[in-house]
């Protein structure tokens, strides 16, 4: 089977932000949105996860928590920025305690702008993170370093 | 009826298309649950691309003896199924299958996190939740039909659920725990349902989990085989009644997964011990006075 674009199971985490696209994330699961139709789980362990979704942007005290979850999530993944907080730091840039967005921990993939995301900007971005997802699966595989790594 | 080339007939079947009625099993059940919630959910063989996801993933196990663990898991299950569909003896297949949840919780255990830890002990609760209903549905076919081998239970006249609806009963309640759904799924639970995380499933990351995934659906199709055996006799026709009631049941799974919520194990040991002893021990003293 070469399509695993079918099953991209998702985690999402909050970072420094207000939370309206932590609301606008959970809103897509809901029956209006409903993203189980992609095939999508919304799972809460990094170890089943391939498409870390991020909201908000990286203060001192959660950098090690997102560079720890990143690190938990088996190849190949996609990491998706939604949001103009997780994108850039937004209007928090200039607190003291902000490093900026997500691309200043992390490596990032997908940018979704917006204050808040509107639910069908995440759910384009989430789209585009699926034929990422599956390009790097067909990546890995060419360069034949599946799977089989033990820690 | 029974003989050993159908024994052997359906052994075989059941290894080569249990994995394929499972999958299918559980994707109906997420369409009929995305239903229920008035979404579109996904489509009937969503597990089956989970499952093959999973196999291309990288293989992150925090140490070698859990996927050990998780092998001997798949073959014991395997083994029960195979021990049931040949039409060996009932209370080995049970036993078979208690191996193969003690096996779930080395796996766990063996990873030394938090929530797998937390885990596992809820596990062994709902183990000593479900396990004396699990016994007691051997004796009422033993009580019922006078035997515990399968293919004999084939073979009689009247079917196990004339003299054991109780028995039925207290099986049918402790299936919600063996299948991982909501009100009893508090060591791990299946689709996008989060408790402790991941419960005992946590640190199961690509091949592993898919191990674990296959695995379940075997011991699914297993629990389905004993519901139907509870109609089976030796008249053909009541093979369509097995049919018709493990559709039935496979329904109520998912109606009462998605009508309820996750409780506390105290609450869950209580009420399976209590329908278990109220249901199976009234039909028990029942079958012991009468005969």
């Amino acid at each position: 089977m070469k399509n695993i674009h079918k099953s991209p199971w998702l985690l999402h985490y909050d970072g420094s932000s207000c939370n309206g696209c932590d609301i606008e994330v959970l809103a897509c699961t809901t029956p209006v949105y409903d993203i189980e139709r992609f095939g999508i789980v919304n799972t809460g362990n990094p170890m089943h996860a391939d498409i870390f979704l991020i909201t908000g942007g990286i203060n001192s005290q959660n950098e090690e928590v997102v560079k720890q979850i990143y690190s938990q999530m088996p190849d190949p993944k996609v990491v998706i920025a939604v949001g103009t907080c997780a994108c850039t730091g937004g209007i928090f840039k200039e607190c003291y305690n902000i490093k900026g967005g997500v691309d200043t921990t992390i490596p990032v993939d997908i940018y979704v702008p917006g204050c808040a995301a509107r639910p069908e900007s995440i759910i384009d971005g989430v789209v585009k993170g699926i034929a990422l997802f599956q390009k790097k699966h067909e990546d890995m595989k060419k360069v034949g370093k599946v799977s089989n790594t033990m820690n | 009826m029974m003989n050993w080339e159908i024994r052997v007939l359906m052994t075989v079947l059941f290894v080569v298309l249990a994995p394929f009625l499972g999958g299918l099993l559980d994707g109906i059940d997420r369409v009929i649950t995305a239903r229920m919630q008035g979404r579109k959910g996904p489509g009937i063989l969503q597990p089956f691309y989970d499952l093959f996801k999973l196999m291309n993933k990288q293989l992150l196990a925090v140490n070698r003896i859990q996927i050990l663990m998780l092998l001997s898991y798949l073959v014991f299950v395997i083994l029960t199924g195979m021990l049931f569909f040949g039409g060996f003896d009932l209370l080995l297949c049970f036993f078979s299958l208690s191996t193969a949840a003690m096996f779930v919780i080395l796996a766990s255990t063996s990873t030394h996190s938090p929530y797998n830890s937390i885990g596992s002990e809820r596990e062994l609760m709902q183990m000593m939740a479900y396990e004396p209903a699990v016994l007691l549905t051997a004796v009422g076919f033993y009580l019922s039909t006078g035997t515990f081998k399968v293919y004999e239970i084939f073979n009689t006249s009247v079917p196990a659920i004339v003299k054991a609806p109780g028995f039925f009963i207290g099986f049918i309640f402790i299936l919600t725990i063996k299948f991982r759904k909501s009100p009893f799924d508090i060591s791990t639970s299946h689709h996008a349902h989060q408790e402790i995380v991941k419960g005992v499933t946590t640190e199961m990351a690509g091949l592993d989990y898919a191990m674990y995934n296959l695995a379940e659906w075997y011991e699914n199709i297993f629990l389905y085989g004993v519901v139907g055996l509870f109609f089976a006799c030796s008249n053909p026709w009541s093979m369509l009644w097995a049919f018709i009631a493990i559709v039935c049941v496979a329904f109520l799974m998912t109606l009462i997964d998605n009508v309820s919520a996750r409780v506390r194990w105290e609450l869950m040991l209580k009420l399976t011990w209590a329908i278990t002893l109220l249901s199976a021990g009234v039909n028990l003293l029942i079958l012991e006075f009468v005969r």
